[in-house]
């Protein structure tokens, strides 16, 4: 009857010293989290003296996963931009132009001449052709040009799509294309905003994709959105572009292929550049702060191979020329070229503060942002905040569980204590098991588990009445708590799942705060489960075989 | 010398009224549907699309100052009310401030929140914005679709598992009763105005779980009854099930709901709207669960042959052993 194999005990009782282990460093939160921090910091720069008595604070044999604490805990900022994909499109179109123009120049012949269409959409290149003879050659010409899609939904298709009617070639991205190229755009993104934030070393950020085309970016201890957006730098493109001409007409008329951008440190003055770049920020290796002959605050930037060769090229063949750093559509300097430039390695100076060469440098070094990001949602909560939350959950749970606790023993004495032990377990196993899995706690989360001292006793509560039930029906006290626990699993099994479910939908479908409370109620529905059908029951089982009671009262 | 809330063998008639208690639940769903309709639900921002900003000063607050210290700057319509809670310090004077949504499609940009923190200064010299949510129309917009879908997904889900570990009439009686606790919890939101966003939707899922959980206890019961006693009629057997059950509903309620009060009065008022949500929902899960679902099965009657080779512990999950 009220037998349990000494394994199965011995298996109950370690879940549940587990579950102490992986809990207990969340009871010293701060000096857990600085002890972590150090070792992660000697890990990369080495051990000092300092570092390693702050890592002695907790020692290295006991687990030290904590519980993440949420943004509305911690306080921070959240973001959820959308990547600007068809950006990209434009992009393309006109870094395909050059190769079109050289392509169908070379057969002048047979094609006749031509002129692009400025009015088309930016993402299509038009063509005007000055006789449509030409045009069966043009298009075989162009249609030469076309690559196979690199992805496996696309395989098969090209890159472009090439069509002609009258006297016009229209050549725009193919929609495999389309789709490859908008995965690619958001990965970059992605990737980018990751390395952006990394370099500034903050603490445990959240990069995801989400959906197609979405980003999601959360970093606690932040001081506010607004400084998180400064750091992924909403638009930072750089491109090296040949100069045209130089003017103060804001009005001015570029010309096709070209583009007009203004200075950013002369007011007023108005450069022409070409829109093709001769080189952009992505193929840039590295970029570091420096100063210039005159101790101006500088750059320092170096291309990677491909890079470089284009860049040298471009030099040798334009000495005397002026060409021009656009950052973000703006013009930092337009130096003049003085001579072959062969290794890839330049400086850009300008009229920048310390503090911005070493920003344009972490921004350079990072990478460009292929496309704009559009901000849909974006929250800012101070740490003054979330330190009152966490104050005020605290207490409320205590009050909660101190009430649930003398409320258990009033009511069922010896077995409400047994229960309260359980009880003071599950919470236990509820922060190992979220420590465990690096789980985040948020304010709903901290409501969750509330919830769950509350409803963890209706297990044991189910039990209980049940035995009682079985003693006023005349069986003695072995028969009746046996019968009780048998009889009340039917009843308690459904009514968790069904709770169950319902947590796993709001984690499926909800986001932040609201999965928090997901987790913190789908584990204290495990949690409690356990402790109520094996721990209750264990600790019955043994005060029942040590004192072998004739009579009991539940 | 036991507490008992409930005193030993009652044996109360919980269908003696039971067109009044289908009526009384039937009129306040038919309130907080005519209360959705003509008020509609004050939404959050989540929701909405729009800006909510918490500030925090040491002077007194006068809404009418911040009022006419923000209209110029065009922002449309401003909502600020007053936050008050016991646990704030006698200078800490609270304010939340809420912006409509703006017309493109983004969040309100830092540059506008500057703004509005320079000409509050003015007024209210060191003020400090504690948060700052700033939501566009475009994600709040599939934030509500996601919501409804994630709460009939839940209600159609649980209805599946009640069927199969049930009968269909036990299952329509838990639904019943769900969409009864769901509709009256949205109709009281919508009857006090109070703020209904992302976190009110975790709290309409708890309470269709709670809810569930009482009314599967009482129906396990109730199977368990349909086997033991095959001569008596339908009513005497629910009666029967629900008094034998009766001191377990109140004990749980009465645990939860303690923790529930305590984190209500104790946990601050930004999570206050969440927990009034759950409060409401246990003491109306409690009630839906005797007088909506019980009674529905009532009604519709259910299969007494229940063939199946029975003893008295006759289910799956009952062999399982510690």
């Amino acid at each position: 009857m009220l037998q349990i194999d000494t394994w199965k005990r011995v298996l109950i009782w370690l879940v549940c010293v587990a579950g102490l282990l992986l809990a207990l460093p969340n009871a010293f939160y701060t000096r857990v989290e600085q002890s972590n921090d150090a070792y992660a910091e000697i890990a990369v720069q080495g051990e000092t003296p300092e570092r390693l008595a702050v890592a002695e604070q907790w020692p290295e044999w006991m687990p030290s996963g904590l519980v993440n604490l949420g943004l509305d805990l911690r306080g921070g900022a959240h973001l959820l931009a959308e990547v600007r994909v068809s950006d990209v499109y434009a992009a393309r179109m006109d870094g395909l132009w050059p190769e079109v123009r050289n392509t169908l120049r070379e057969e002048r012949g047979s094609v006749g001449t031509f002129r692009r269409v400025p009015e088309a959409p930016a993402d299509q290149i038009r063509l005007r052709l000055s006789d449509e003879s030409g045009m069966t050659r043009a298009l075989e010409l162009v249609r030469g040009l076309a690559n196979p899609v690199t992805s496996l939904t696309g395989a098969g298709a090209t890159d472009i799509t090439v069509s002609g009617q009258g006297d016009m070639i229209t050549i725009a991205l193919s929609d495999e294309e389309k789709l490859a190229s908008d995965d690619r755009t958001v990965r970059q993104s992605l990737e980018i905003i990751r390395r952006r934030i990394d370099e500034v070393g903050t603490r445990e950020p959240t990069i995801q994709r989400q959906g197609s085309d979405r980003i999601l970016i959360q970093v606690p201890g932040i001081g506010s959105a607004a400084e998180l957006k400064e750091i992924i730098g909403t638009t930072a493109q750089l491109t090296f572009n040949p100069v045209v001409s130089r003017g103060s007409d804001a009005e001015e008329n570029p010309g096709i292929g070209n583009k007009l951008i203004p200075s950013l440190d002369e007011p007023g003055t108005f450069y022409t550049v070409e829109s093709a770049p001769v080189v952009t920020g992505e193929e840039l290796v590295d970029a570091q702060p420096a100063f210039d002959q005159n101790g101006q605050p500088a750059v320092n930037f170096r291309f990677n191979t491909a890079g470089a060769r284009k860049f040298g090229d471009y030099t040798a063949q334009n000495i005397g020329a002026p060409f021009a750093i656009v950052l973000d559509d703006e013009v930092i300097s337009a130096p003049v070229i003085r001579s072959h430039i062969p290794g890839g390695s330049g400086i850009i100076t300008g009229n920048f503060s310390v503090e911005e060469s070493t920003n344009l440098a972490v921004l350079l070094r990072a990478g460009a942002l292929p496309a704009e990001l559009q901000f849909l949602e974006e929250r800012t909560i101070g740490p003054e905040l979330g330190q009152d939350s966490i104050d005020a959950g605290k207490v409320a749970t205590v009050v909660a569980f101190v009430g649930v606790l003398v409320f258990m023993v009033l009511s069922y004495g010896m077995f409400g204590f047994f229960a309260n032990i359980a009880l003071i377990l599950n919470i236990a196993l509820i922060f190992g098991a979220l420590s465990l899995i690096g789980g985040t706690l948020t304010l709903p989360g901290i409501a969750g588990i509330v919830l769950t001292v509350g409803m963890a006793v209706d297990a044991n509560v189910l039990i209980f009445e049940r035995i009682r039930e079985e003693l006023k029906a005349g069986r003695g006290p072995a028969k009746a708590i046996d019968e009780g626990y048998s009889k009340a699993l039917s009843a308690i099994v459904d009514a968790n799942i069904t709770t169950f479910i319902t947590a796993v939908i709001l984690f499926a479908m909800g986001s932040g705060p609201v999965r928090g409370f997901a987790i913190t109620l789908g584990l204290g529905i495990m949690t409690s489960v356990f402790t109520a059908i094996f721990v209750t029951r264990l600790i019955i089982v043994m005060w029942f075989e040590r004192r072998r009671p004739k009579t009991i009262e539940v | 010398m036991r507490l008992k809330l409930v005193p030993e063998g009652t044996s109360f008639d919980f269908f003696k009224r039971w067109k009044l208690w289908l009526g009384i639940s039937a009129l306040m769903v038919v309130i907080g549907f005519a209360s959705f309709a003509l008020q509609g639900l004050n939404f959050g921002i989540d929701f909405r699309g729009g800006t909510t900003i918490r500030t925090e000063a040491e002077q007194d607050l006068d809404i009418g100052t911040y009022r006419d210290a923000i209209a110029p700057l065009g922002l449309g319509d401003i909502t600020i009310t007053e936050v008050f809670d016991p646990t704030f310090e006698d200078d800490q004077h609270v304010a939340m401030i809420r912006i409509e949504a703006q017309q493109d499609g983004e969040a309100l940009s830092s540059q506008v929140i500057a703004d509005v923190q320079a000409v509050l200064d003015e007024v209210a010299p060191g003020i400090k914005f504690i948060s700052v949510e700033s939501v566009g129309p475009k994600v709040s917009g599939e934030l509500v679709q996601t919501a409804f879908l994630a709460v009939a997904l839940a209600i159609g889900a649980v209805l599946i598992y009640i069927w199969l570990r049930f009968e269909w009439q036990f299952a329509l009686g838990a639904v019943a009763a769900l969409v009864h606790d769901v509709i009256l919890t949205i109709g009281v939101f919508s009857e006090l105005q109070i703020k209904f966003d992302l976190a009110i939707i975790a709290a309409l899922l708890t309470i269709v779980g709670y809810s569930l959980n009482d009314t599967v206890v009482v129906f396990d019961r109730v199977r368990e009854n349909l086997r033991r006693y095959k001569q008596k009629p339908l009513s005497e057997v629910l009666n029967i099930s629900i008094n034998e059950t009766l001191s377990r509903t109140v004990m749980t309620s009465v645990t939860t709901l303690l923790a529930l009060i305590s984190l209500y009065v104790l946990g601050g008022d930004v999570i206050r709207g969440f927990v009034f949500a759950m409060i409401w929902g246990v003491v109306i899960g409690t009630y839906s669960s005797i007088f909506v679902a019980s009674t529905i099965l009532l009604w519709l009657g259910v299969k007494r042959d229940w063939s199946k080779p029975d003893n008295t512990t006759g289910n799956q999950f009952a062999k399982i052993d510690a």
